[in-house]
């Protein structure tokens, strides 16, 4: 059988990151770490979608900025985020003037770009590419949820969408590459409980990992961390109970984005960080840099992505899940 | 003392109808949407029934305030308009009974639309 | 692992919310909102007014209070902590309606404010309608059977 593992020979490698974060995260553990922070959320926008997409733009600019490029420079850019028809992306891109695909991928769409842009480097077809992702918590929440001032109340495993934008650059440049690529499949296991996306992910991870580590030379063990998007408190406890049963051990080297950007308790939070946004910007600020720095050496970095719509929810279906693997090595 | 007593069913019942729709909320999986349908909904079959009336007048505001007394509201505004005008009243007696709150939080609603905006959560 | 039996492994281990608590909350947060409705229905009869106008105002009034909480951003601060407690009191009501025009603002007064405003407050309303004219109908066949 042919292995679905993506081995890429001619490696892109990560030139820049970039991240723009709200008010909460930058209150949060890894709050010093961000590029830019806008303190009321709103980045000097009338209304959440605006702001959403003005949050993203800054995110492209800093990256192209800090990768030293001319945006003449750039082939094309590849972003998305949680909104119907990605008009984060969409108004973000409208005032920049570069070739540019739309990606819908929900809370997996950070991996699912570097992924895309990576096979795309890797044959060669674009030198330089921007990856880049948002999620604003209340153009979420008034979307898939309920208004902002409704008084609600969350349940211990719902979780916080992540107000913030990440941008990469991938190209020749770099001390950080992208070595290997496995898609995620669409994995629905029934749960209907729009408050509960780490337990509606998690068998997602657990399908891409099993399948990584089956037809990969390499074991959980020669990773210095395998990072999730964010499953959460709950989808992370799931996701290493079930690998554990069937023989796969990450318990030592498990971290998961929507643990690291808050402060569960202190915060609020309930099980932690979502969005597409989470693991864009703790992967731009914090995972990435380590790597850079030499504190990590490998890292798989799956993007986890529950595929919720509320119509379809109200209709009765369950939630299906997505994750997609990247493989992060440094030198 | 009088008064006293009267506060403290109202504070009583008001308080248990609530902790009531709090145990379903986090016991099953209905929505909040749906327990208050099913409350209005209980207000006016226990009204129909002609049980609410003597819940309300022991445990006045007790009774009325919570959702069940929205439904209440209705049934008791359908039987005196049924009383008086027959069948039409079926139709008009219900929004009659309820109109000033319906119409307050609409207008209510509506002014702050003019004057607030929604604020980012922490 | 099958479907079903993933679901029953997810429902058996994700932490439930603390009933207790919330209950002991719902119940002070519900019962005082009473009181205050009480204290308003006391006052205005005072003032004079008769007991069904004086109720309907106070209503009028616990939605007015509600309404300005939520415009004032801290209405949903006071939900997190009491739960039912501000939601099955008309507070909730006023609330539901309040929230949702001031998000739909964006979207302009007719198709935004206007068609949206009772989104989510709009089935309490249709199915206290809906079992009102069940139960008149009933109402009016036993009267005019038994007279």
């Amino acid at each position: 059988m042919k292995n679905p593992i993506i081995t890429l020979l001619n490696p892109p490698k990560i030139s820049a990151t970039y991240s723009v974060v709200g008010h909460k995260e930058a209150e949060g553990p890894l709050g010093n770490l961000f590029n830019e922070v806008c303190d009321n959320d709103k980045f000097e926008k009338e209304t959440w979608e605006q702001a959403e997409s003005e949050m993203q733009l800054r995110a492209i600019k800093g990256a192209i900025k800090s990768a030293g490029l001319q945006e003449t420079e750039i082939d094309l850019i590849l972003a998305g985020d949680l909104l119907n028809q990605c008009v984060g992306s969409n108004y973000a891109l409208s005032s920049i003037d570069l070739p540019f695909v739309g990606l819908y991928g929900a809370c997996s769409t950070c991996a699912l770009g570097l992924a895309i842009g990576s096979c795309l480097y890797n044959g060669k077809i674009l030198d330089t590419c921007i990856c880049a992702t948002s999620s604003h918590f209340c153009s979420s929440e008034r979307q898939f949820r309920f208004p902002l001032e409704y008084g609600g109340q969350r349940t211990p495993t719902s979780q916080w969408t992540t107000t913030g934008a990440g941008a990469f650059a991938l190209g020749k440049e770099g001390t950080v590459k992208i070595t290997e690529i496995l898609f995620g499949k669409a994995i629905d296991k029934g749960i209907t409980d729009i408050s509960n996306m780490g337990a509606a992910m998690a068998p997602s991870a657990i399908d891409t990992l099993k399948r990584y580590f089956q037809n990969s030379s390499h074991s959980p063990d020669y990773f210095d961390l395998i990072v999730t998007g964010d499953l959460g408190y709950e989808g992370s406890e799931i996701l290493k109970d079930l690998l554990l049963g069937e023989g796969v051990d990450i318990r030592k080297n498990h971290v998961d984005c929507g643990l690291m950007i808050f402060d569960r308790e202190g915060q609020d939070a309930h099980a932690g960080g979502s969005g597409c946004g989470c693991s864009a910007v703790v992967m731009a600020c914090d995972i990435i840099p380590n790597l850079e720095k030499g504190i990590l050496k490998d890292v798989l970095f799956v993007g986890t992505g529950a595929l919720m719509s509320p119509i379809s929810v109200f209709q009765g279906s369950s939630i299906p899940a997505i994750s997609h693997l990247v493989h992060l090595s440094r030198g | 003392m009088d008064v006293f007593l009267k506060y403290l069913i109202v504070f009583a019942v008001g308080g248990i109808l609530c902790a009531i729709a709090q145990i379903i909320i986090d016991k099953t999986k209905l929505s909040p949407a749906r327990i208050l349908v099913i409350y209005v909904c209980s207000g006016v079959v226990l009204s129909g029934l002609g049980i609410y009336s003597h819940i309300v007048s022991f445990a006045n505001a007790g009774a009325t305030v919570p959702l069940l007394g929205f439904g209440h509201l209705v049934a008791q505004g359908v039987k005196e308009a049924v009383d008086t005008t027959g069948l039409l009243g079926v139709l008009t007696g219900g929004l009659r009974a309820t109109a000033g709150g319906i119409s307050a939080a609409l207008i209510f609603g509506f002014l702050a639309s003019l004057v607030f905006s929604s604020k980012p959560k922490r | 692992m099958k479907k079903q039996e993933y679901i029953e492994y997810v429902e058996s281990r994700a932490k439930k919310s603390p009933v207790l608590k919330n209950c002991c909350f719902a119940f002070l947060f519900g019962g005082s909102i009473c009181i205050l409705g009480q204290i308003f229905i006391d006052l205005y009869t005072m003032w004079g007014m008769e007991e069904k106008t004086a109720g309907t105002t106070a209503s009028i009034t616990l939605i007015f209070l509600a309404s300005l909480l939520t415009g004032l951003g801290v209405f949903d601060n006071i939900a997190k902590i009491a739960g039912a407690g501000t939601l099955v009191p008309i507070t909730g009501f006023s609330n539901a309606v309040t929230s949702q025009a001031i998000d739909a603002k964006s979207e302009g007064y007719v198709l935004g404010v206007g068609a949206k405003i009772f989104s989510i407050a709009g089935p309490v309303i249709v199915y206290a309608i809906l079992s009102g004219t069940v139960y008149g109908v009933i109402y009016y066949a036993i009267t005019a059977i038994w007279g």
